[in-house]
């Protein structure tokens, strides 16, 4: 690039020829080579502009194009991004101890209307009633031809009753996926699994809730997505459950009792085998709550759970148990049961005279309420109530379910001298059959507290020890006696070393003020094999009255055993207990081999 | 040696834009198939839930019961009771196997005739 001089010579020359100053030239020259250069960088700058604000209009073009499509497009949930299983979002099935299904989905569909949508509403509307005939063709036709938009018409369709829908043609008639839950056993376990319904409805989807039992008490776990469809594993056994059903509806007729609740629990880990409470109900169309009356009379209520009884002399063991744990009594101390035992105005008598004294064996075999009284005043209130504090009398159970804390026990607030007489032997503390269950468990099993719980367990509980060893055996043993020679003769199943306790306890006025003369609970506390204990078995009566004689009869060993002992007959095989038989001794045999 | 830097740069962007565009539809091609094997898997279970409730529904005690009463004459089963249980030496031993018949018998006169026929 050739550039010119700042000072041309020729110029200077002759500007000094005529004596004026050169520099200025030199000046001159000087600012416009500057012009020059400023005209080149100001055009390069200006391009340089232009570039840069045409890439920040594509940026600004390309963002806004963006955001538009994405104002403009339906949104769409990222896919191949998501972690896990998409696919099992459903609600998690519950299953038995053996993995057969308690409470399982199903795909089925909704029915809904977009009525503006109808061509033809009237036939629309006498097409459904027809298909549907619970619904109302004037009262569809009313809501087809009113201002509405959108209508549910059914919640759950078959798929028969789909295909038929479909074949009336109306474009106004529209399905959605709907997932239904179902309890395929029907009435079996109903109380324990609750029951489900709708949440939050769309129309592409609900979402089903659970409304009472396991299903409430674990939603969330049985809606996490993390468990990808794991399910919930209960301890129950659905075919003991069934039998224990059925054995119990059939003793509940025959000793035309209003009610019935039975629990059959593991004695060392607190497994609920099967807990039943009659009358029941279908989870599958759960009846409404009563809004007036008693809750305790609509099958929604949970006899064994919720129903906090006096139960009677099945608690006559515990305050025994607790005078042996102590060294106050020992097996065949005798104590005086001279009778009436008079406290101030009140008199405690016997079922019948039972002479001046008795062992303290036959306190229970017979189960003698003076006698049990008196030992109860060794005691005192203060350790009775600490020791059915430890067996879990005094507080609601902790079963999983909804219900449980609802089942509270009832204690008198000031417990007093007769109050410990009178709850030795089962009246004045009402607690439920659960509670009841988990006592007999804790006190002969070897004496540990076991806790009643609702899940499958894989190990024995390993809870405080609540008495020894010995007196536990003693207890099962004095237990075993009552079957063997006294109130529960009819218990006796062969093979299974039934141990019991009967109690048959007056039912309490509603209104307050007394007993009622002719209506009992009557119970039958049990555990087999006495000798090897696996399993406590409660049977609960209300109001039975066994009326095969000359007059009806009421007390447990006439009611509540004999259920109970049929209820053993055929758990005890479908639970894998061989019946212990005594085997003759091989006489003449000898072992050889060679 | 500048111009040629600048002809395999302009390549090198070339091929990595050709490489680039064939990954981009290979992932979306694979994106598509988990697409619809996550929608056959769905199907399938699905349908397998829904056999699940259709075998419990099936074998649910209830039915099962009525069915052993309906079919006692046939079956004869009965409720599971103690007296089931057995001890070993209840059980007997296995009958021997019955050899093949090598040598029949005729037991028919038709037979009888016609095996004199034959001799």
């Amino acid at each position: 690039m050739s550039r010119a001089p700042l000072r041309p010579l020729a110029r200077i020359l002759k500007a000094r020829a005529r004596g004026e100053n050169p520099d200025v030239i030199e000046a001159a020259n000087r600012a416009r080579r500057h012009e020059a250069m400023a005209d080149k960088q100001r055009q390069r700058a200006e391009g340089r502009l232009l570039v840069l604000g045409l890439a920040f209009f594509c940026a600004f073009a390309l963002i806004g194009l963006r955001m538009g499509a994405l104002a403009a497009s339906i949104p769409e949930e990222p896919q191949a991004s998501a972690v896990g299983n998409p696919i099992i979002g459903q609600r998690s099935d519950i299953v038995d101890r053996n993995g057969r299904i308690l409470a399982t989905n199903l795909q089925t569909n909704s029915l809904y209307a977009h009525p503006r949508n109808m061509v033809d509403p009237a036939n629309a509307a006498k097409k459904l009633a027809e298909i549907f005939p619970d619904l109302k063709e004037e009262e569809l036709l009313a809501q087809f031809q009113s201002e509405r938009r959108f209508l549910w018409v059914r919640r759950q369709i078959s798929p028969e009753q789909m295909q038929a829908v479909h074949d009336i043609g109306s474009p106004g008639l529209l399905f959605g996926p709907r997932e239904m839950r179902l309890y395929p056993n029907g009435p079996i376990a109903a109380h324990i699994l609750g029951g489900a319904s709708y949440g939050r409805e769309g129309v592409a989807s609900a979402e089903v809730i659970g409304v009472a039992g396991v299903e409430r008490e674990f939603d969330s776990f049985l809606r996490d997505p993390a468990n990808e469809g794991a399910p919930l594993e209960l301890s129950l056994d659905l075919t003991v459950q069934a039998a224990a059903e059925q054995v119990l509806a059939g003793g509940m007729s025959i000793m035309n009792a209003k009610g019935a609740a039975s629990v059959l629990m593991d004695i060392r880990t607190g497994e609920i085998i099967s807990m039943v409470s009659l009358p029941d109900f279908d989870p599958n169309n759960r009846p409404r709550v009563l809004t007036t009356g008693d809750q305790s009379d609509s099958p929604l209520f949970n006899r064994a759970v919720q129903g906090v009884y006096e139960l009677g002399s099945v608690f006559k063991i515990f305050a025994i148990a607790q005078a042996m744990e102590l060294g106050l009594v020992g097996e065949d101390t005798m104590i005086d049961t001279k009778g009436p035992l008079s406290w101030g105005p009140f008199r405690i008598r016997d079922f019948r005279n039972y002479g001046p004294e008795l062992s303290t064996t036959d306190v229970i075999v017979k189960s003698s309420n003076i006698g049990t009284a008196r030992i109860a005043m060794q005691i005192g209130a203060e350790r009775q109530k600490a020791f059915l504090d430890s067996l879990g009398f005094l507080a609601p159970t902790p079963l999983e379910m909804i219900e449980a804390p609802t089942g509270r026990p009832l204690w008198p607030d000031n417990w007093s001298e007769i109050s410990t007489m009178t709850i030795s032997y089962g009246h004045g503390l009402s607690s439920s059959p659960v509670h009841l269950a988990a006592g007999y468990a804790s006190l002969l099993n070897g004496g540990t507290r076991v806790e009643p719980t609702l899940l499958r367990q894989t190990s024995i509980q390993q809870g405080p020890r609540v008495v020894s060893e010995e007196v536990s055996a003693q207890a099962r043993n004095m237990l075993r006696q009552v079957v063997v020679r006294g109130t529960a003769s009819f218990g006796e199943v062969p093979g299974y070393a039934v141990g019991g306790k009967t109690g048959t306890a007056d039912k309490p006025r509603l209104n307050g003020g007394g007993y009622y003369e002719d209506k009992v609970i009557s119970t039958f506390a049990s555990v087999f094999p006495a000798n090897d204990p696996q399993y406590v078995l409660i049977v609960t009566l209300d109001e039975p009255s066994e009326n095969s004689g000359d007059e009806p009869r009421r007390t447990a060993g006439w009611t509540a055993v004999p259920i109970a002992a049929e209820m053993i007959r055929r758990i005890a095989p479908l639970l894998g207990l061989r019946p212990q038989v005594d085997t003759p001794q091989q006489v003449g045999v000898t072992l050889t081999s060679n | 040696m500048r111009g040629l830097f600048y002809v395999l740069s302009a390549l090198a962007v070339i091929g990595l834009a050709f490489w680039a565009y064939q990954e981009n539809y290979k992932t979306q091609t694979a994106v598509a198939e988990v697409r619809s094997l996550y929608q056959d898997i769905g199907a399938a279970h699905e349908r397998l839930g829904m056999l699940r409730a259709e075998w419990a529904y099936l074998n649910r005690p209830d039915r099962l019961t009525d069915l052993a009463d309906l079919n006692f004459d046939r079956l004869g089963l009965l409720p599971l009771m103690p007296e089931a249980f057995g001890a070993v030496d209840q059980i007997i031993y296995p009958l021997p196997t019955i050899l093949p018949i090598t040598n029949p018998i005729a037991l028919t006169f038709d037979e009888l005739s016609q095996r004199e026929n034959d001799l």
